[in-house]
């Protein structure tokens, strides 16, 4: 049994001397294969963060109130009062009807548009903040619905929208590394495939003279395995390797970002699970590859 | 040891190389063959090897039956014959020692023997000095003794050989067929096929002849 675990360390060292041997072959398979690894870790490490970022906000939720146009600003004034003895509000905002023009002047750029119309169409709004502890569905919903019954209020909503589109555009990217990585899973099998079988090719009258001295297709095939293991294994080293750069890289504008929105958010990185699974099914896919390509082509070459 | 029964080989373009053909060599015995080039000489030895199957008729190597020996056994019925080409068949990009122990790798002998074996097999063949050589920096005839130490060197109980001599001058060609005669008087079964008429006129060994597929 050690004999056979020998021989098996040899073979895998002895294809590794392979690839050392023809470095700049194999280091640009190697390259095409780190890189079709770590498009699919590197969205999926982003959308995990975009996933943590919107649970975060979660408890976010603001309700915007749109006033009655008949509404004077001293009533709206003396709504917000009323409200900020609510229990279940955190904090509210009065935005007059002129700040809404003049904040959508700026925002839209049809200032001219605006110039023309004879009245201002936007109404003044009270954005409200309900307090943490109390922010399940069920209970700003029920928030919302008082809100909305308010004599002086024409609507109250619920800003959530922005959140739940956040939220598709995430489940999209999700979906998005889910097919990137199939296809590019199935580009290192046919990329470490393609070299194995021309590999094969390149050895053909070695494996010739190897069976005519008896060695068994198991032993012919060992070695290319090996190969494909060391492709796919050293490909996902690589891909660990460009992500966690990638990351240091993106790393400090994004804590800077975050910095701008009064936010502790920082990028997590999955390294630890990454170093394990880049490797790991970098040399599946390799071995996969390479037992396709062997499977295909070494029974073809026999003695003659 | 060895022991054709009335066979036949037709290949799949109609050919046919071997046509009821007979014979026997028995064990330890040395012998030629030979014949006009496309009188079946190769597909005689490749029969023997297993390279090719019969059509028909029976071939016995050391009370197998050929016939019936499935695929997966090939490998290990071809580790019990030494096969000599003409053109050496050795692997170019290792040196002399790990070709000679090429057969004792697949085999799976450990790395101590693996080492004594080549060893002793060069020595028998006079290389020993060159083991770390590649073949390329070899000439022909020390090639040809490479081939030949790696056919013998899991000590097999039949020694084949396709025109061993056919690319050495008469000198070179007697050295060759001197060792074949050494590893027959420890009991080999050698089988040579060859050309060289005059050599073997000189050597005191049975000619199998073919013609036209069968024996002359």
């Amino acid at each position: 049994m050690s004999n056979y675990l020998l021989r098996h360390l040899q073979v895998m060292l002895f294809s590794l001397g392979r690839l050392w041997r023809q470095p700049v072959a194999s280091l640009m398979t190697i390259t095409v294969i780190g890189i079709a690894l770590v498009l699919p870790a590197g969205l999926f490490v982003l959308s995990e963060n975009m996933s943590s970022l919107s649970n975060r906000w979660d408890s976010a939720s603001q309700i915007t109130l749109f006033l009655r146009h008949d509404v004077t600003p001293q009533q709206a004034q003396q709504l917000s009062d009323e409200l900020n003895t609510w229990p279940k509000i955190e904090q509210l905002h009065y935005q007059s009807a002129e700040q809404s023009l003049e904040e959508f002047r700026q925002l839209s750029g049809l200032g001219q548009l605006l110039d023309s119309l004879p009245s201002n169409p936007l109404p003044a709004i009270i954005i409200v903040e309900p307090i943490e502890t109390e922010s399940d569905d069920e209970t700003i919903n029920q928030l919302v619905n008082k809100l909305n019954a308010l004599p002086q209020v024409e609507q109250a909503k619920l800003d959530m929208e922005w959140l739940q589109r956040f939220r598709s555009i995430n489940k999209m990217i999700q979906r998005g590394v889910s097919i990137l990585a199939i296809l590019l899973s199935l580009s290192v099998v046919l990329a470490i495939g393609n070299t194995i079988r021309l590999a094969i090719l390149s050895r053909e009258s070695e494996i010739r003279v190897m069976k005519l001295v008896g060695a068994t297709d198991r032993f012919i095939r060992r070695p290319f395995l090996y190969t494909g293991f060391w492709y796919g294994f050293l490909g996902g080293i690589f891909a660990w390797v460009t992500l966690v750069f990638s990351m240091s890289l993106l790393s400090s504008p994004v804590n800077e970002l975050a910095g701008h929105y009064g936010s502790n958010f920082s990028l997590h990185w999955f390294g630890g699970l990454m170093f394990l699974m880049l490797p790991f099914s970098g040399a599946s896919l390799g071995i996969f590859g390479a037992w396709l390509a062997v499977g295909r082509h070494l029974h073809l070459i026999e003695p003659n | 040891m060895i022991n054709f029964t009335d066979v036949y080989k037709r290949y799949p373009n109609n050919y046919e190389a071997l046509s009821g053909l007979s014979f026997q060599l028995d064990d330890g015995e040395m012998a030629f063959l030979t014949g006009h080039s496309g009188a079946g000489k190769s597909t005689l030895l490749k029969l023997i090897a297993l390279i090719e199957r019969s059509s028909q008729g029976q071939v016995l190597v050391g009370n197998q039956n050929l016939n019936s020996l499935p695929k997966r056994k090939i490998p290990f019925y071809r580790r019990q014959i030494g096969i000599v080409f003409q053109d050496h068949n050795l692997l170019h990009d290792r040196t002399v020692f790990d070709n000679v122990a090429l057969p004792l790798v697949i085999a799976g002998e450990s790395h101590r023997e693996i080492g004594r074996r080549v060893r002793a097999a060069l020595d028998k063949v006079g290389l020993l000095s060159k083991e770390r050589n590649l073949p390329i920096a070899l000439s022909g005839g020390e090639q040809q003794r490479v081939g030949i130490a790696r056919a013998v060197v899991n000590r097999p109980p039949i020694l084949l050989a396709d025109e061993p001599t056919g690319n050495l001058d008469p000198e070179l060609s007697r050295e060759i067929m001197h060792l074949f005669e050494q590893f027959n008087q420890v009991g080999v079964t050698v089988f040579v096929a060859t050309h060289d008429i005059d050599l073997i006129q000189t050597l005191p060994y049975r000619q199998v002849i073919l013609k036209n597929g069968r024996l002359a």
